[in-house]
């Protein structure tokens, strides 16, 4: 009874799979799905061949210290790092005191209340504050940003394929282009819309955000070192590398050590397996 | 407990004696997992995979419960609270990282298992039950996931949430009111935030109870093996402890080798880069896909296009949960009485066909909706039912199985003389 009633139920799920199946490839002859110009002329991200990338990958301070110039000098006007702290800033080879000046002098100021009057305003950031928002609240992000949010930098290197190279790529030299003329050819429709950007790198192609780094030497480093446009997107794209992932060294220490610690382990193991089975076939 | 010839406990220290006449949970043990268990001598390393599962869930629990500590269940501060475990508590990354590839390991290492007891028919009678308790946890371990992926409160878990629940709303007349009573609102919010974090803490230690139910159970038969052949005599066996702990020994080696690769060097490989964005009921993702356990079902899910009396919608939802239901009954599907595969030479081959196939709909599951994708998705789907509900009812009726060795020792005798004369002629 058991195998009769799975016999027909089988029949009965094989049956409407058929019939789905009959429904696909009938769609897929007389009315195939069309082409899209994401699926054309969506690069992938370019290798930003950072010290923090592969297996064993430790962050190049100095590097890092420049990305964050680039973050606070360009990005940071309108994109958030609201889970990174000023204290953080330690981690990547600033001083207390240099914290606590960077902490100081940050243009935008944190919300509090003013302790006399109880009305809300603002005091001066603290080393133990997380960075402030660049806007008030999305309202006013879209308002002052022709109605797009820019998001939170915190995690954008996790939050997208291939987040580091992404970003590296993304606001690289070679990021902003004019629409290409095939593509215009292919879909005349697709003309990007006034207010957004061609950027191939991105998902849907066109994107909200203006070039953000339009000309070499548009950061002056601290470190001397000569800031061109791929130099920039490689320094930010390490900094928020950081900034997604601020436990990557010790993460990658701890790895090697727990790896040849369990490597001996299972070398022992494998002894005493050999000793207790020796007069045992198996 | 399952042969004459199991040693018995003898304590020999007084406190020992004094504990076994007042409670003898070291009896317990030892009969359970020591020297008191016989166990089959041809035993190969699939038969680890019991162990490792325990242990994954073990570890599960170690690092869920400390998590837990830290993690707030509120829709408003969930997801800044796993960045806070991942920021500012100590070795939090590498509790979040354990438990996150841990859920994964734990369903790869229960597939292995699975897959060993469908090749060498560990279904079979007698030990159906162990079977039935053991498709109880794999339902168990999935909703668990499920739900434990909905914590971090990003977009997956939000928009996996809202998939997965709205399954319920495929049921005719009553399904949107129950989806709604199930997520105790019309969409995932704090509600069903918290009441997943509540049964993704509950669930794990059902699911405990329900193993040692699932060992209880395989204790009265014994272990199946390789050969598929009952024991026979004392000679087919050895003591669990120390023979099966030592290989355990390196199965768990070579697990946490595995486990501690992906924890320190590709923790987010198996994760959506889409979770590190918070939740946002208002922007979907462009693709909303599950994690990789359940890619297979996914596809079973998608497959099912045509209106056919019921709902396409319905009859996924149906088959995806017909798919592992079907399970339930593979002891009386597969009338065969030969246990092991290896002596089914049809059946190995319907069935390494069927492995291949649920990898294929993996693929599909995680895969974009082409043409082409949901033609194999379908075909795949179709070859994954036919397999258990047509193929194995009638395959055994038609096959000759090959010749069963008489014990496990002798079969284990035959493979070393066989091997013996290549030894001789080297040395």
């Amino acid at each position: 009874m058991v195998r009769f009633l799975a016999i027909l139920i089988g029949a009965a799920f094989t049956f409407v799979l058929g019939l789905a199946l009959f429904g696909t490839i009938s769609t897929a002859i007389t009315n195939p799905a069309p082409e899209t110009a994401e699926h054309e002329f969506h690069l992938h991200p370019k290798d930003a061949a950072l010290s923090s990338q592969g297996y064993a990958g430790n962050f190049d301070r100095q590097q890092l210290q420049r990305g964050f110039q680039v973050y606070k000098e360009v990005c940071a006007a309108c994109h958030s790092l609201k889970y990174v702290s000023f204290r953080d800033l330690e981690h990547i080879g600033y001083s207390e005191a240099e914290v606590k000046a960077i902490a100081n002098q940050w243009v935008i100021e944190q919300p509090s209340v003013n302790p006399d009057t109880g009305e809300a305003g603002t005091r001066k950031n603290l080393p133990s504050d997380r960075f402030p928002l660049a806007f008030a609240n999305d309202v006013a992000a879209r308002a002052a940003n022709n109605n797009a949010v820019p998001p939170d930098l915190s995690l954008m290197a996790k939050a997208r394929h291939d987040g580091t190279n992404y970003i590296y790529s993304l606001v690289g030299p070679d990021a902003y282009r004019a629409q290409p003329r095939e593509l215009l050819a292919k879909f005349p429709d697709l003309k990007t819309p006034a207010g957004l950007h061609y950027n191939p790198y991105f998902a849907n192609l066109n994107i909200a955000m203006p070039p953000p780094l339009t000309a070499d030497g548009q950061v002056t480093y601290t470190d001397g070192t000569k800031a061109t446009r791929g130099q920039m997107a490689k320094d930010v794209a390490a900094f928020l590398t950081w900034t997604a992932e601020p436990n990557l060294e010790a993460r990658h220490a701890a790895g090697l050590a727990a790896l040849i610690f369990i490597a001996i382990f299972c070398f022992l193991a494998w002894g005493a397996y050999q000793n207790v089975w020796r007069d045992v076939k198996h | 407990m399952s042969f004459p010839w199991a040693k018995h406990y003898e304590p020999k220290q007084p406190l020992m004696r004094w504990l076994d006449e007042k409670l003898p949970l070291p009896r317990l043990v030892y009969n359970a997992v020591g020297a008191g268990y016989p166990v089959p001598r041809n035993l190969n390393y699939f038969w680890n995979f019991g162990v490792l599962a325990g242990l994954a869930l073990t570890l599960q629990i170690v690092t869920g419960v400390t998590l837990a500590m830290h993690y707030a269940a509120n829709g408003g501060v969930a997801f800044a609270s796993v960045e806070s475990i991942m920021r500012d508590v100590n070795a939090g990354w590498f509790l979040r990282y354990a438990h996150a590839n841990g859920a994964s390991m734990f369903l790869l290492v229960v597939y292995i298992h699975i897959a060993r007891g469908l090749y060498y028919g560990s279904y079979k009678a007698p030990r159906e039950m162990v079977w039935l308790l053991g498709v109880v946890i794999f339902l168990l371990m999935m909703a668990t996931a499920f739900m434990g992926y909905v914590l971090p409160w990003g977009q997956m878990s939000f928009w996996g949430a809202q998939v997965i629940t709205g399954f319920f709303s495929a049921i005719p007349m009553v399904g949107e009111t129950i989806r709604i009573w199930l997520l105790g609102g019309y969409a995932p919010d704090n509600a069903a935030l918290n009441r997943f974090f509540s049964l993704h803490y509950l669930l794990p230690f059902v699911t405990m109870g329900v193993i040692i139910m699932h060992i209880w159970a395989l204790h009265i038969p014994g272990s199946n093996n390789p050969t598929g052949v009952d024991v026979k005599s004392e000679a087919d066996t050895v003591p669990f402890h120390p023979y099966y702990t030592a290989k355990d020994g390196v199965g768990v080696g070579v697990f946490m080798l595995v486990f501690a690769a992906f924890i320190f060097f590709a923790p987010n490989m198996l994760g959506h880069p889409d979770n590190y964005i918070e939740a946002n009921p208002l922007s979907t993702p462009a693709h909303i896909v599950p994690e990789w356990y359940f890619l297979p079902f996914y596809a079973i899910l998608k497959s099912f296009t045509a209106d056919f009396i019921l709902d396409a919608k319905l009859w996924g939802v149906l088959a995806m949960f017909g798919s592992i239901l079907l399970l339930f009954f593979l002891p009386w599907l597969d009338t065969s009485p030969v246990r092991s595969a290896n002596f089914r030479p049809k059946y190995r081959m319907f069935l390494i066909v069927l492995l291949l196939d649920v990898l294929l709909l993996g693929y599909v599951g995680g895969a974009e909706a082409s043409a082409r994708n949901v033609i194999l998705g379908q075909l795949a789907s179709a070859y994954y039912f036919i397999h258990f509900l047509v193929i194995l009812p009638l395959v055994s009726r038609s096959e000759q199985p090959r010749p069963l060795p008489n014990s496990i020792t002798e079969a284990v005798l035959e493979k070393h003389a066989g091997t013996s004369p290549a030894k001789t002629a080297l040395a």
